[in-house]
């Protein structure tokens, strides 16, 4: 499984009701259906991916993260996750907005821009990175608002939002690294956060 | 022949109820009659039924032939049978010819035992509510606690949604497709139009026609042809039909044929629907679907309503329905998500307009599927 996705299952409560934004086929879902019996509730917008999430059992709605979320009432949810969507949508500030308004708790992973490699890239090159991960070009890319660890920090204080907790994912060599540095050697960024009380 | 995947041949049953049944509207019947259609077989614990509700023109017939030479099978043969979404190798289904219809249970073009004629318009004005009572009571007569899944399209939907709200402990699963909490006045209109061209023809004769033998099939055949209409797409209908013609327009303004391909295709569906449908049914039909409304109970709170409900909910629309539109079922997700409930919700990219929940779309049948392959039983 995917390190962020390991990240936000420990920092699920056992027996929370969780709202996946972008859940996919509903396999993080069911698999914290099993590991923390969560009732779990994904958003999803790909037909199929509606039938695959379906058949694991995972309550599903077909609905637009982009057209708002104000169908779903205040803390409804304890957790509400976005895994690495943040990048693809039109206002990511609505949606964080959102997201604490409707879970107690929210969770977001990012790929994080201010990773070494995307620095040296733009630095030496002069044109945006295009990586293994991000294998985009800026033109064709569905992400289209990148931002970095520290913009992400700045952005929550902006919106009143508190971060609870966080975690950087990095590649082995640069892992030592991590804890002073994280939006240098941070690849994917994961936060806990929280609206301010 | 039977085909893989199909029910094969069936037979219609006829439950006979003798207690008097008291009517939201207050009138009662003393007795009444309903034809059923089951497939599949009952479980020793009898947890695996699941009740069928059918639409405005539908009938207890929903899968297989009654003889092999059948050309159709039944009208819901696509999703009803061996490995198909409603399994019959999992589920024991129970299919019926609401009270009020016209394919043999009690309704106006049934004998009332009374008079020792046919009802017509004498008889009483039936509601959803009623509809569901006499639904609970075929369940009681079947022996079924509790239904693993109570399934309906467009008034069907309607039913399921009524089953949910007022009998939540009697229904596990809940499916509503092409349905809404209530019509628009659009929707109305569009009955009352249909309505007028049955009560406007000459063989109405105020409702009695049947005693004079005659049928007011110009009438109800315009209705269907109102109807049919508003279930189709403005997209579906152009890539049908486009702007082919059958015959070159005469010099008269009434060449007394058809024109355009549409115009036949309408007229044929029309003239078809009057030959199996009676008029005084869909009177009743078309009133009992303007006079829904699942939060009337409720304060006309949709919340409230959708609060009270137990069960598994899908809630499937299609895009190209404009009759009942995505967002009259997005108005039932969000009711449900305002009160915690558990739902699956999709809309379906279809030009088959409201008739696509009758169909067979990649999409729909895959969700509709997988999920009542989750219905525990």
């Amino acid at each position: 499984m995917r390190y962020d996705l390991t990240q936000i299952e420990s920092w699920i409560p056992e027996g929370s009701r969780v709202l996946d934004l972008g859940c996919g086929d509903g396999a993080f879902l069911n698999r914290l259906q099993e590991t923390r019996r969560v009732q779990g509730m994904g958003l999803e917008l790909d037909p199929d991916n509606l039938i695959a999430a379906t058949q694991r059992g995972v309550d599903i709605v077909q609905q637009d993260i982009d057209q708002g979320l104000s169908n779903f009432p205040a803390s409804s949810f304890e957790i509400v996750v976005l895994a690495h969507a943040l990048q693809v949508l039109h206002r990511p500030d609505k949606v964080l907005r959102d997201m604490v308004r409707i879970g107690r708790e929210a969770i977001v992973t990012f790929p994080n821009f201010g990773h070494w490699r995307c620095r040296l890239h733009l630095g030496l090159t002069g044109r945006m990175p295009v990586s293994k991960d991000l294998p985009y070009h800026w033109y064709d890319t569905p992400n289209i608002h990148f931002c970095t660890v520290k913009d992400f920090e700045a952005l929550c204080a902006e919106l009143n939002i508190a971060i609870i907790d966080q975690d950087i994912v990095s590649g082995p060599t640069t892992a030592l690294f991590k804890q002073w540095l994280p939006n240098l050697f941070g690849s994917t960024a994961i936060f806990r956060i929280k609206a301010c009380d | 022949m039977v085909h893989a995947g199909d029910v094969g041949l069936v037979t219609a049953a006829r439950e006979v109820f003798s207690e008097t049944l008291t009517l939201t509207s207050g009138r009662t019947l003393a007795g009444f009659e309903l034809i059923t259609e089951t497939y599949g077989h009952l479980n020793a614990q009898r947890s695996n039924a699941v009740l069928i509700c059918h639409a405005l023109s539908g009938n207890h017939h929903a899968a297989g032939r009654y003889e092999s030479s059948d050309p159709k099978p039944g009208w819901w043969d696509l999703h009803i049978g061996p490995g198909k979404a409603i399994d019959t190798n999992q589920f024991f289904v129970v299919s019926l010819n609401n009270l009020g219809g016209c394919d043999g249970s009690s309704g106006p073009n049934t004998i009332n035992s009374d008079t020792q004629q046919p009802w017509g318009p004498d008889f009483p004005q039936i509601s959803v509510s009623d509809w569901v009572t006499t639904q609970a009571m075929l369940a009681d007569r079947l022996g079924i606690d509790s239904w693993a899944a109570v399934i309906g399209g467009s008034l069907g939907g309607m039913q399921a949604l009524h089953w949910a709200v007022h009998y939540p402990d009697r229904v596990r699963n809940c499916v509503a497709l092409a349905a809404a909490p209530k019509l628009t006045a659009q929707n109305i209109a569009f009955n009352e139009i249909a309505r007028q061209a049955i009560l406007s023809d000459p063989d109405w004769l105020a409702g009695h026609y049947q005693r004079e033998t005659v049928t007011p099939t110009r009438g109800l055949s315009l209705a269907r042809m109102v109807g049919h209409l508003t279930y189709m797409s403005a997209d579906g209908m152009s890539d049908r039909f486009g702007r082919d013609t059958r015959n070159t327009p005469s010099g008269t303004i009434d060449p007394g044929e058809t024109v355009f391909q549409v115009e036949s295709y309408l007229r044929y569906q029309g003239k078809q629907f009057s030959t199996r449908f009676d008029a005084n049914t869909y009177l009743l039909m078309t009133r009992a679907l303007d006079r829904f409304d699942i939060a009337a109970d409720f304060n006309d709170s949709l919340n409230e309503a959708m609060a009270v409900t137990t069960s598994r909910m899908l809630i499937i629309a299609f895009s190209s329905d404009w009759r009942f539109s995505p967002a009259r079922s997005q108005e039932l997700v969000d009711a449900l998500l305002a009160s915690g409930r558990p739902v699956s919700y999709a809309e379906i990219e279809t030009d088959a307009g409201h008739d696509a929940f009758l169909l067979d779309e990649p999409h729909y049948t895959g969700l509709f599927t997988a999920w009542m392959q989750q219905v525990v039983i």
